[in-house]
């Protein structure tokens, strides 16, 4: 009974969606008040309704109800019940319920939280969004209810993939889903603000909290994701350039263009039409990464299973959206006049520089991921474009962005004194070459690239701390002083500088974990001895332990450093019988210097398990710990810069008295 | 100019787009590989019989003069897939009247004599490839892989991974029947 609750639950939602989607935007062109409040009412309603339907499927899989087809495909009555509440989004039926869910979910607060914003513009952005919301419940009812029964039930459930079973895992969906589908809220403020034709300076002010709010989790979706691809997969990667890794990453480094754009067109008036470009590109690139992941289009690890049917609809909502939106730019954008000019040394040249590398690294991406594909499609010939091109590609683009980026925040806005800026960076620029030179003198030999990046990363550490010194005057007037201004600053000023001290950081782990890794794979039996780094590894042999759905062989591996024990580390093969699968679960010693990971996977051939022989996979990853502290240091800048007061209550007084002043003029 | 620009974004979705549906055909498997054999003769090997087994070797020559499209398996008793594979290689053998011949990868001859003398022998010849040097010349990525060969002694078909399930067995059947390997019923 509840399944059905939920599935009209979804269907009422889509009734009023279609009435959304209608009625504002009709009263917003005729400036009938009640026609455009109306959108309130909906969008509260949307979101009661989806929320039930959401609620309807989580209790199916609390309670174990196999005879929904969806739970009984995707959970074991087995598993813990923690996987089971996760297991809801763990399919593709669910996953696009709580797409809708969010979507749904960020409509009710602009209508929440928007009581600023100019009623007509309100009333479009709204009637937007909820053609997002008609298309995507359209699809979800008509080609993947997640409801559907099945007759008859199964004893029991066939188990969600046991990779998925993980609380990395289970967090990261819903944390991606807010990032992708909080840029639909942008998105619909720019299609709104093309059919008024009106883009200003209030309205970038409008835009910024939602894309940082994206921004902010987005970041942290995919810094966990490759977080759990570094603890789970046993690889010891972090990252892949796998396709459905690039389609995260796409949106992410638009949306990045995209909150620096959104700057300057609210401070200067200028890049109008280009934040508007990017404000649909983004989402685009995240319906895309919707799309590629549900239809089959490209291989991948992380793929849902195929159905073309659902593949030909996704293609469809991507006409309409995307094309819809890009055509709607092609007629409006032209009429909207350039604002502030600026030289080419100034704050915005150099954001300007900011998104045109972003674009051109986007633009990389994006070829690199859909290649395989034009070529297939124009030659027949299957190739697969793997992380050396990425790797080639990518990183000498992003080295100048590090360049810029730590000289950005010194410019001033309209016409810049280069030189002064470098004159004021001057130390950054020698403590940057210093630290990279005592890496160098300390580490065993990488390659010049590497040493490049160390001294920018080291560049921009200190040029962004220069730059906080310099807005509290550190070294130039007493120590009160300065504190009293530290105090002072915005909380945005600090949002910006952890957040570009978290990028610093981030390069860091990157080139430590990637240039000064050491590995060793080895078959070993008990006793055998592995040294790595400066660890010697002894292991002890293997034993077999039982988990609620799963049993395992744990390894045993006695850790040594100069002779002292250190710790033991318990790598563990898992086998899940119902799913028929196994996955392997790292053991790791992390550090700040390093992390010493180890994993083992299955006997090399009958013949060595008898002897008790395993494959043990043994690495040694400098300052890898610093990738995800990075990516926390930079969701936590986003928050305070969130939380600025300035975004939250600024912008209406300042339209309000512009306004005014505009008539005390006449 | 300023127009002209305004439309390029549209213009490359939908060049996108175009690919895009392009790449929707159902016929489409992204994640089948490409075998570099497809269309050329069958590589050079020479196996020795497994010890111990009835079977004759197994080498190129045996292709030379083949009346009819036959079937090529790699195996190893070690593999758990290819186990279930087995009952199914086995119907086309006795049921559709196939011709089937088996390399026997990486594998301890008792082991493998144990194992066929357990499940059954539908293969007409077995070679014995011990330290995996066939295996190699034919490109195989795992155990099991089948390939279909052509009475000319090309290579028509290849197909990863056991022919196991509804699907698989489907797509595997239709291509026996393309390439003649065995006769349609009724």
């Amino acid at each position: 009974m509840i399944p059905e609750l939920g599935h009209f639950a979804l269907a009422l939602a889509l009734s009023l969606a279609l009435v959304q989607s209608i009625l504002p935007i009709v009263g917003a062109g005729k400036n009938d008040l009640r026609l455009m409040q109306s959108a309130s009412a909906t969008a509260y309603g949307q979101v009661v309704f989806v929320g039930l339907a959401f609620a309807a499927l989580m209790n199916a899989f609390v309670t174990s109800d196999f005879t929904v087809l969806n739970v009984a495909s995707n959970s074991n009555s087995l598993k813990p019940m923690i996987y089971k509440v996760a297991a809801t989004w763990g399919s593709h039926e669910g996953s696009l319920l709580l797409w809708v869910f969010i979507l749904t979910l960020f409509g009710a607060s602009v209508s929440l939280f928007g009581s600023n914003l100019p009623a007509t513009l309100k009333a479009r952005t709204l009637s937007v969004q909820a053609w997002i919301s008609v298309g995507f419940l359209s699809f979800m009812l008509f080609t993947s209810n997640p409801f559907d029964r099945v007759f008859p039930p199964p004893l029991d459930g066939s188990d969600l993939n046991p990779l998925l079973q993980d609380i990395g895992l289970a967090m990261h969906p819903p944390l991606l889903y807010f990032g992708y589908v909080g840029f639909s809220i942008v998105f619909s403020f720019a299609a709104a603000a093309l059919i008024e034709g009106r883009v200003d300076a209030a309205w970038a002010r409008w835009v910024r909290p939602w894309t940082l709010a994206a921004w902010i989790s987005l970041t942290a979706g995919i810094g966990l994701g490759s977080w759990w691809a570094y603890y789970e997969l046993g690889w010891g990667g972090w990252w892949f350039w796998d396709p459905v890794e690039n389609v995260s990453f796409m949106p992410w480094l638009l949306g990045t263009a995209l909150l620096h754009s959104a700057i300057v067109t609210e401070k200067r008036d200028a890049f109008k039409s280009w934040t508007v470009l990017l404000a649909i590109l983004t989402f685009s690139l995240s319906l895309l990464g919707t799309f590629i992941v549900r239809s089959g289009l490209l291989t991948s690890v992380h793929a849902f299973a195929v159905d073309p049917e659902r593949g030909v609809y996704i293609l469809g909502l991507l006409a309409v959206s995307i094309g819809g939106s890009l055509g709607l730019y092609a007629w409006r954008a032209p009429t909207m006049e350039g604002g502030g000019l600026f030289k080419p040394i100034s704050r915005e040249a150099g954001l300007l520089v900011n998104n045109l590398i972003l674009g051109a690294a986007t633009g990389t991406v994006l070829f690199g991921t859909l290649y395989p594909l034009f070529l297939e499609a124009v030659t027949s010939d299957k190739v697969s474009v793997g992380p050396q091109f990425f790797n080639a590609a990518f990183i000498p683009m992003m080295l100048p962005l590090v360049l810029a980026m730590g000289m950005g925040p010194l410019l001033s806005w309209k016409r810049a004194d280069l030189f002064g800026v470098l004159q004021r960076l001057k130390f950054a620029a020698l403590l940057s070459l210093i630290a990279s030179l005592i890496v160098w003198y300390l580490s065993e030999r990488g390659p010049v690239l590497a040493y490049v990046s160390l001294l920018l990363a080291f560049w921009l550490m200190f040029a962004t701390l220069r730059e906080w010194a310099l807005r509290i005057r550190l070294f130039e007037t007493d120590m009160p002083t300065a504190i009293r201004r530290a105090r002072n600053l915005p909380r945005s000023s600090y949002g910006m500088t952890i957040a570009h001290l978290g990028v610093a950081i981030v390069m860091l782990g990157m080139i430590g974990s990637s240039v000064w890794k050491s590995e060793e794979i080895a078959f070993v039996e008990p006793g055998t001895v592995l040294s790595i780094s400066d660890f010697k590894v002894t292991f002890e042999g293997v034993e077999r332990t039982r988990g609620p759905n799963y049993f395992a062989d744990r390894g045993a591996l006695r850790v040594e450093r100069d002779g002292e024990y250190v710790t033991t580390l318990y790598p563990e093969r898992r086998t899940y019988p119902v799913a028929q699968t196994t996955t392997t679960e790292s053991a790791i010693r992390s550090t700040p210097a390093g992390d010493l990971y180890a994993s083992i996977t299955e006997p090399a051939s009958e013949i060595a398990e008898d002897a008790g022989a395993w494959t043990l996979r043994i690495l040694y990853e400098p300052l890898i710990g610093f990738i995800w502290l990075g990516s926390i240091m930079l969701c936590f800048g986003g928050l305070l810069s969130l939380s600025d007061r300035r975004l939250r209550v600024g912008a209406p007084k300042k339209s309000e008295s512009r306004h005014a002043q505009a008539q005390a003029a006449e | 100019m300023k127009r002209i620009l305004a439309f390029a974004p549209l213009v490359i979705a939908l060049i996108f787009g175009g690919f895009f549906l392009w790449g929707l055909n159902p016929d489409r498997d992204p994640n089948e590989i490409p075998s570099a054999l497809i269309s050329q003769p069958a590589p050079n090997f020479d196996l020795p019989a497994v010890e111990g087994l009835e079977s004759p070797g197994f080498s190129r020559s045996d292709f030379d003069d083949l009346d009819k499209t036959v079937i090529v398996n790699v195996f190893a008793s070690w593999c758990v897939p290819c186990r279930a594979e087995h009952a199914v290689l086995t119907s086309f053998v006795e049921q559709d009247g196939a011709r089937l011949f088996g390399i026997n990868y990486k594998d301890k001859p008792e082991d493998a004599v144990e194992w066929l003398e357990n499940l059954g022998n539908p293969y007409e010849r077995i070679g014995a490839d011990f330290n995996g040097r066939a295996g190699i010349e034919w490109g195989i990525s795992g155990v099991p892989e089948t390939f279909i060969v052509g009475e000319d002694g090309t290579v028509i078909y290849r197909f990863v991974g056991p022919v196991v399930g509804d699907a698989q067995y489907s797509k595997f059947h239709t291509a026996l029947l393309a390439a003649g390997a065995i006769e349609g019923q009724n």
